[in-house]
């Protein structure tokens, strides 16, 4: 178990040797340097924002409600007099958090799950499928509501909820990504020399599905961050007073017609980091040579 | 016949694409071909030599990525490369015409195979509307299908690999072309059907006065159907002229080490190796191509690069020495060890085993269903002894493969005993086996692109037995590592490099060294040559060989190429359907007296021999499943007695000691 376990420290160590040609890869394209740019510039905000918002995000001000851009308010302020530009800097931090942790788990339990399905075959995997086929079919909103109604909307319920609805598309890629090895013949030696089916997993297929299993967690964490920022729109997500671009989209739909500026600054903000992850899961996608138009995902 | 214009005429070609850094490679340098009416000209060359993509620009057309740097081909004094694509698209398919080496991607999976016909038809010929179903019939006649009102309405995907390449040969002919380019044509087939197609066309072009480009890697195949030959090497032509002449004495040292690197029915033995490889595609050449393989290379083959000279003989040679020739030997066979039958203890063996690919559903368990179908496999008993090579040869379809998957534990038996050396039953499932039933009985496969993990290094693929088996770490797996490249004669730096920066034959040593580095007792073969080019499939014959005496291994060696087998094995088993036809040495199976359906085989070798005349007794047909009953080669069976045949199992005739023939005809008729 511990040779499995160096085995596979060694795998991520050389990994991290071949992340910085891809890294440079993604860069050599307009589009994938403007979708990492953006994606780095927002994960930067989010570290240091704290450090130099020019107002309090909870700090009210009824004489300032609804006020229109000015020098002292860039974005102008909402409702509750509260500054928006503030709030916008700050209102990627618990996204970014959440989906930045959920996403890698749920590519690495999809992934598993997925690569041990291809592997085993057979009736079983096709009656799990089906399984899997049918969460897929309820609508996500549904499925995610009625666990976090029931368990709160606290962070700690959040990651779950998302790694655990986000990883069962990832199953699917990662066995089809799988079934494109698992016939080949050195699996057949893998298992023919009498290897256990984890070692199989890790040691002979893994390398070869990761590549698809990182574009694929690309794309599922935009897909996660739009559905974050859709649970606080809602009111599901983050609890106000904290800010969120979903929840402040929410509270200032009402005044969009004359005071559209309050939109403005979380979608924006929202759409550039989408955007730009977009951007660079498709780069990445060229950069490991993986066609994602030809892989959709579900 | 010179007098004549020329019907194609390739000036000098270059063709190369843009590496990586931006210089051109060139994958072509400097080639000429000329083809008259009715002449059929062979390319011959390995994989890599540029062959296709001489081919495919002599019809004008050229692969993506590539690009024509100087040069012209003119077709019936057109110059392809500056036609339109209107215009090119009525010479090709309709004078000019391609049959591709699979025709099971090239023909459409959703068209009817006489529809697709009718296709082409409408394009190139003025045929009536009425009349192309009878003129389909016809062009299926003449490619020798059977029944061709019932084949014209089947889809690709229901004929057979033959079948289907003479459903593209008919396509071809259908425009009645003045030339026939075909790339490949005959390779993945089975010997029988390989040989009826060559036959086939040797009987068109010259019942049609058809000209013929053939490009292949066998000179055997090349040998049954040109009159000129081209040998490519490295992108260039390094000798050209007559078949018969540069077959019986080549006067290029490539040409020659590659003759002599084809193992032949006609002599026991191992055929000599070639080691090395062509160079890869690279800007202006200044040395030979193949200097650094060459035996009788002089310091001018490495300061200069030969032109193409007009020898004595008529041939045209690129060789700065062709007087010193002679010093290469044409054929340099390694004797065989003495063969060691019967002396030893068996190392495994095969009781009354029987394999079934037949899905059982549910219901037919809870009802004890008998299985509809008679099994893949059946009543195969045979054993190895200790330090012997059995080679198992049959056709596709004969159940060999499916034999070393149930003795590896990855198919499933339905009925038989695996047992080793020491008596005791291996378990039948491979995750029931223990480590040290594992590491006796080690795999190899037919295609080392497929069989090595494309990520690891080949420090991480020999390490994965070693710690399996050995618990090996760290210094000490290294090193056992690199002892074992030094015995598949690869040296240390290799350790840390991935399969795809390895050639084809060095690929393969190393799936070899993953095998050996387990002792194991019982090596499975399967097919471990039959993708490699030929010049290195002598050198990896020769290392299984070696590392068997040094290890007295046992072998058991599948394939369908039968000058391998014989080359290597010590005694031969012959199947059909799965069942076994013949077991014997490998010297009483290939002299004969002979089961039917070995003499079917042996008569349908291609050897590179121009005067060697094939004995095609048996057609070509293929069988989807072994019949339920009586002998698995009734069907098709040259010599059949009649109703016994299909009633019985055929009884086991012993001509010698070591010598068994499964068939109703008797020992002194067979």
């Amino acid at each position: 178990m511990t040779d499995l376990l160096k085995l596979f420290l060694s795998k991520i160590l050389s990994l991290h040797q071949k992340a910085w040609t891809v890294v440079g890869d993604i860069y050599s394209k307009p589009s994938g340097a403007i979708g990492l740019t953006l994606v780095i510039f927002h994960i930067c905000l989010a570290i240091t924002s704290p450090l130099f918002v020019p107002y309090d995000f909870k700090m009210m001000d009824a004489s300032l409600m609804l006020s229109e851009p000015s020098f002292s308010h860039w974005l102008g302020t909402d409702h509750l007099g509260r500054d928006i530009f503030s709030r916008t800097l700050l209102g990627g931090r618990e996204a970014l958090l959440v989906t930045g942790v959920a996403t890698p788990i749920a590519v690495t339990w999809g992934g598993f799950i997925g690569i041990l399905f291809g592997l085993v075959g057979g009736r079983i995997d096709e009656f799990l499928m089906r399984i899997v086929d049918a969460f897929l079919s309820l609508p996500w909103i549904l499925k995610m509501l009625l666990l976090i109604v029931t368990f709160g909307s606290s962070t700690f319920v959040l990651i779950p909820t998302l790694a655990f609805f986000y990883g069962i598309p990832v199953i699917r890629i990662a066995r089809a990504a799988t079934h494109d090895f698992v016939a080949k013949d050195f699996v057949s030696a893998a298992k023919a020399r009498g290897h256990k089916r984890l070692t199989i997993i890790l040691s002979e297929l893994l390398p070869n599905v990761r590549d698809s299993l990182l574009v694929e967690g690309a794309m599922r964490w935009s897909w996660m961050l739009l559905a974050f920022s859709s649970l606080s729109f809602l009111g599901f997500g983050v609890a106000p007073p904290n800010p969120d671009w979903g929840l402040m989209i929410s509270d200032a739909r009402g005044f969009m017609s004359f005071r559209p500026w309050g939109v403005l600054g979380p979608v924006v903000a929202l759409s550039s980091l989408i955007i730009g992850i977009n951007l660079s899961a498709d780069a990445l996608a060229k950069a490991l040579g993986i066609d994602r138009t030809q892989k959709a995902p579900v | 016949m010179d007098s004549l214009p020329p019907l194609l005429k390739v000036n000098g070609i270059e063709i190369g694409f843009n590496g990586r850094d931006g210089n051109f490679l060139q994958v072509l340098r400097n080639v000429n071909l000329t083809l008259h009416k009715g002449e059929s000209i062979g390319i011959v060359g390995e994989s890599g030599s540029g062959k296709s993509t001489l081919a495919l620009a002599a019809m004008g057309y050229l692969k993506h990525g590539l690009r024509l740097s100087k040069g012209s081909v003119n077709f019936d004094d057109q110059p392809l490369f500056e036609l339109n694509q209107s215009k090119l698209q009525t010479i090709w398919g309709g004078r000019l015409a391609l049959v591709p080496q699979n025709s099971g991607q090239s023909l459409t999976p959703t068209m009817r195979v006489g529809e697709q016909i009718i296709e082409s038809l409408k394009l190139h010929t003025a045929t009536v509307p009425k009349d192309y179903w009878s003129a389909v019939k016809r062009l299926l006649k003449q490619v020798r299908l059977p029944e061709p009102d019932i084949i014209m309405h089947r889809f690709p995907h229901e004929l057979s690999g033959g079948q289907q390449q003479r459903v593209a040969i008919a396509m071809a002919l259908s425009g009645e072309p003045d030339a026939l380019l075909l790339d490949e044509p005959t390779t993945g087939l089975d010997v029988t059907t390989q040989a009826h197609i060559l036959e086939l066309l040797r009987d068109i072009a010259s019942t049609k006065g058809m000209a013929m480009i053939y490009v292949s890697h066998d000179l055997g195949a090349i040998a049954r159907v040109c009159e000129r030959v081209i040998v490519m090497y490295a992108g260039e032509s390094v000798l050209e002229g007559e078949t018969r002449k540069i077959l019986r004495n080549p006067s290029h040292p490539y040409a020659r080490a590659l003759l002599a690197s084809i193992p032949k029915l006609s002599s026991g033995g191992f055929p000599a190796a070639l080691d090395g490889r062509p160079p890869a595609p690279s800007g202006t050449r200044n040395q030979c191509a193949f200097s650094d393989r060459c035996g009788i290379a002089q310091s001018r083959c490495f300061s200069e690069h030969p032109k193409l000279q007009k020898l004595t003989n008529g041939e045209q040679c690129r060789c700065h020495f062709p007087e010193l020739i002679e010093q290469i030997p044409l054929s340099s066979l390694v004797p065989k060890p003495i063969n060691i039958i019967g002396k030893s203890k068996p190392a495994l063996n095969l009781k009354t085993l029987s394999i079934t690919y037949e899905k059982r559903g549910i219901l037919d368990f809870i009802f004890g269903n008998k299985y509809r179908n008679p099994p893949t496999v059946d009543a195969i008993d045979l054993s190895v002894g200790i330090g012997e090579t059995l080679g198992l040869v049959g056709e596709s379809g004969s159940g060999k493969s499916t034999i070393l998957k149930s003795i590896a534990g990855l198919k499933p038996l339905k009925s038989g005993d695996i047992s080793l050396h020491d008596g005791s039953n291996l378990p039948v499932d491979v995750e029931k086996r223990n480590s040290e039933q594992l590491r006796r009985i080690q795999l190899i496969f037919q295609n080392p692109d497929e069989s090595l993990n494309p990520r690891h290094t080949i420090v991480e693929i020999l390490a994965q037995p070693l710690r399996l088996y050995f618990g090996l770490t760290g210094k000490t797996l290294r090193d056992r590592a690199i002892l074992i490249l030094e015995k598949v004669r690869l040296s240390e730096e290799y350790l840390d490099r991935y399969p795809s920066q390895l050639s084809g034959g060095e690929k393969q040593r190393v799936a070899i060294a993953r095998a050996f580095i387990a002792e194991p007792e019982v090596v499975l073969c399967d097919e471990v040559t039959s993708a490699l080019d030929v010049s290195v499939q002598a050198a990896v014959l020769e290392l299984l060989n070696d590392l068997k005496r040094l290890n007295n291994t046992t072998y058991i060696f599948v394939s369908h190429d039968l000058a391998v087998v014989k080359a290597l094995s010590d005694r031969v088993a012959v199947l059909y359907q799965g069942r076994l036809c013949e077991l014997g040495s490998t010297k009483n199976v290939f002299s004969g007296p002979s089961h039917p359906y070995t003499e079917v085989l042996l008569g349908a070798v291609l050897e590179p021999d121009p005067d060697m005349v094939l004995n095609l007794v048996a057609d070509d047909t293929v069988e989807l499943g072994p019949p339920a009953l009586g002998c698995p080669f009734q069907r098709r069976c040259p010599r059949r007695l009649g109703s016994i045949c299909e009633e019985k199992s055929p009884p086991e005739r012993l001509l010698e000691v070591n010598h068994k023939i499964l068939c109703h005809i008797s020992v002194e008729d067979l």
